[in-house]
């Protein structure tokens, strides 16, 4: 199964070394990781996406959990949630239909073109990962110059929140 | 009042009552070792070689329940050292490895002697600092200490670049310590130990099963109270030996590998399993889809991550283990119920019987020196009581099996991670730590070998340690292994040209022995243990072929045991 792990840990150098190289040394994957400071600006919050069956996210949230520079975790995938995660793509438009289509389609799954060249559009768009994904499919008659994402965050709803 | 980085350094151990450090200088910690020079509360012990000074700091701590120190240089110092801080990270023992940094104007630039010591250790360690300035080393010092010490404890590494040993800042070191990210648990939930009483008072085939967490938690008395209580047979890990009394009638022996055959199928066929401070390692558990298959298991453990990590369990408890066996003694005094006395007859009854096979039988009367006989007699003339410390291989398994320890402390090998080269520099911090006590390093020939150039440090220091090689010209259990699965293809496991060692031990100053027949083995131990302020090296020729037995290969059941 697909867990979102957040982690509120102390903003220290190698902090993310120690979270990258546990997950290496055990042989856990690793999805996506996008790691930036909060509000509070000894704190770093890092989200992280992995997959494992119950007893390895077992594993992983209690190893995580051991390491010193950790303050708190909390595995979003066991409430309801929100999950985002950005995407900035480059498509080659060449002439004037392939420009209607790309606007539309980027109407449609509410993005925005966020830079315009003669032949390129750079389309930023927001959402959940599957919703990223469908729109890569549905752009794949274009050319696709480039892709950038900036993997998942995510937030709890409701009261529940992951704080000091 | 202002001091230098490499003042406030030697202040902060002595604050921590530090007395003694294992180390050896170089460029990037020059400034530390003249603070040391001139100060006489911490005691420095120059070793031969890092990785020594790791290995000696971790008898040290094995032996005392105090936390060790070493102080190696930078670059080759740090990586020399890797191998004594892997090995206490995996047998949880409590380090602080202070190690010199080039100075932070040139971290980064591939400097002389610069490695990333945090790097290269991140994986090994419980944690690890870089001190980059002054003002933040004696709060970090502090640090590392509370951290080694407490929950499960560990190694802790910090680094120091040589300019902050130079610098200057005002001294104030902090009474006490909160960390907020880090906060062990230390009582246990009262709800699960309920619980786990309740399902202990149910079983009638109980065992207890212990490892070295009992040891690290001082917790032998609160142990050998509980199994009292409930009468039921232990067994303890490689690194539980001496948690519970050998001599015990309740005592069934080491399990795994080659544990004995009783503990092995006592565990097997036990209907409540009650883990203390172990971790199912894989040279415990054999094939763990065959691993106590009747069983429901109470955990006790200060890691939760040790916890249904190999082996689910029914009942964890996570806390610290001298506190969850006190409450769970308590619980068991005033609950109704007692142990079913009829059954645990009849569960005796059935281990005895397995007890008779006497799985640690050997030839007693082989004209070649059997190894076995070698530690029983250590074990006979040292009335059982000798610190033992031990290398890696055959001679490991005979020591833990055959000198039976009645107290914990005693014992002191290298469990998890297996490093030939610890006995050695495992003995020196032991008989540092305890002057006036025998304490016996047992060896091999190939394993003594590879820290052997300590045999200097401990002439210098005057360190009458017994050394027991028991040498076969092989690595034995490569040796066995390869009788066993490789159809005797003995690939690269004898151990060629070797050295003289009874002119070697002379040489380094030391008394060198040669023992060869198995009538001269009582009299050659008692001769050495009663040179007491001598080092006596005793190399004893034994049988090539002996196998350590019983044995659970690998991808067996604990039930599947090769017995002689």
């Amino acid at each position: 199964m697909r867990h979102i792990i957040s982690i509120l840990m102390e903003n220290e150098s190698g902090a993310l070394s120690r979270v990258a190289g546990l997950f290496s040394a055990r042989g856990y994957n690793i999805e996506s990781l996008t790691v930036a400071p909060t509000d509070d600006p000894t704190l770093s919050r890092m989200t992280l996406v992995t997959r494992g069956s119950d007893e390895i996210i077992e594993q992983i949230t209690k190893q995580l959990n051991k390491l010193i520079d950790v303050v708190k975790l909390m595995d979003l995938t066991e409430y309801a949630h929100i999950e985002r995660e950005m995407m900035l793509v480059k498509i080659k438009v060449a002439n004037s239909a392939a420009k209607d289509d790309v606007m539309r389609l980027t109407d449609i799954f509410r993005g925005r073109i966020i830079d315009v060249s003669i032949d390129s559009y750079v389309i930023e768009l927001t959402g959940d990962s599957a919703k990223l994904d469908a729109f890569l499919g549905m752009a794949s008659p274009f050319e696709v110059l480039e892709v950038v994402r900036s993997g998942v965050m995510g937030i709890a709803r409701g009261d529940i929140a992951l704080k000091m | 009042m202002e001091m230098t980085g490499a003042e406030i350094f030697v202040r902060c151990l002595q604050e921590e009552g530090v007395d003694l450090i294992f180390g050896y200088p170089g460029g990037a910690v020059l400034h530390i070792y003249d603070a040391l020079y001139k100060q006489d509360k911490v005691n420095h012990i120059l070793v031969r070689h890092e990785q020594a000074a790791v290995h000696a700091a971790e008898g040290y701590a094995k032996s005392t329940q105090r936390p060790g120190v070493a102080l190696v240089t930078s670059g080759p110092g740090a990586t020399n050292a890797i191998t004594g801080i892997a090995d206490a990270y995996m047998d949880s023992v409590p380090l602080v490895v202070f190690t010199g940094q080039v100075p932070t104007s040139l971290i980064g630039n591939d400097a002389f002697q610069e490695v990333d010591t945090v790097g290269i250790t991140r994986p090994c360690v419980k944690h690890n600092f870089l001190v980059k300035d002054v003002r933040d080393l004696a709060m970090t010092i502090k640090k590392a200490f509370y951290i080694a010490t407490t929950g499960r404890p560990g190694p802790v590494v910090v680094d120091i670049p040589k300019d902050v040993t130079a610098a200057r800042c005002v001294f104030d070191y902090p009474k006490s310590i909160k960390i907020r990210s880090y906060n062990p648990t230390v009582k246990g939930h009262t709800g699960q130990i309920r619980k786990a009483v309740e399902l202990i008072l149910q079983a009638r085939q109980p065992v207890i099963y212990s490892g070295g967490g009992v040891i690290l938690a001082n917790a032998s008395k609160s142990l050998t109270e509980f199994a009292r209580l409930l009468g039921a047979p232990v067994t303890n890990t490689l690194m539980g030996l001496g948690a519970y009394p050998a001599s015990d009638q309740q005592f069934v022996g080491m399990l795994g590998m080659h544990g004995t055959y009783e503990a092995n199928m006592a565990m097997h066929h036990a209907d409540v399993l009650i883990a203390i401070g172990a971790r199912f390692d894989d040279r415990v558990t054999g094939n763990v889809d065959k691993f106590c298959p009747t069983a429901r298991i109470v955990h006790v453990d200060v890691d939760p991550a040790s916890i249904s990590k190999n082996v689910k369990v029914d009942i964890p408890i996570v806390g610290g283990v001298d506190h969850v066996l006190k409450a769970m003694i308590k619980e068991l005094e005033h609950a109704k119920a007692k142990p079913d006395q009829e059954a645990l007859k009849a569960w005796w009854a059935q281990i005895n019987e397995w007890r008779a096979m006497d799985c640690l039988k050997y030839d007693r009367n082989s004209e070649l020196i059997k190894p076995q006989y070698v530690l029983e007699t250590l074990w006979r003339e040292t009335q059982g009581d000798a610190f033992v410390t031990s290398d890696v291989g055959q001679h490991q398994m005979w020591a833990a099996q055959f000198y039976r320890f009645d107290k914990p402390n005693r014992w002191i090998n290298s469990g998890g991670l297996g490093t030939m080269g610890f006995g050695l520099p495992a003995a020196m911090g032991v008989q540092l730590a305890h002057p006036g006590e025998t304490v016996v390093c047992v060896t091999g020939e190939s394993s003594i070998q590879m820290c052997i150039q300590e045999l200097s440090t401990c002439l210098q220091y005057g360190l009458p340690i017994k050394v027991i090689t028991l040498n076969n010209r092989f690595m034995g259990m490569v040796r066995q292994w390869q009788e066993f699965f490789y159809q005797g293809r003995y690939s690269m496991s004898y151990m060629d040209a070797l050295p003289d060692f009874q002119m070697l031990a002379e040489a380094y100053g030391h008394v060198g022995m040669r023992i060869e027949k198995p009538a001269d083995v009582e009299g050659a131990i008692k001769e050495a243990l009663a040179m007491k302020d001598r080092l006596v090296f005793m190399n004893f020729l034994t049988d090539q072929t002996e196998n350590v037995y019983p044995m659970v290969p690998a991808g067996a059941g604990q039930n599947e045991m090769i017995l002689l």
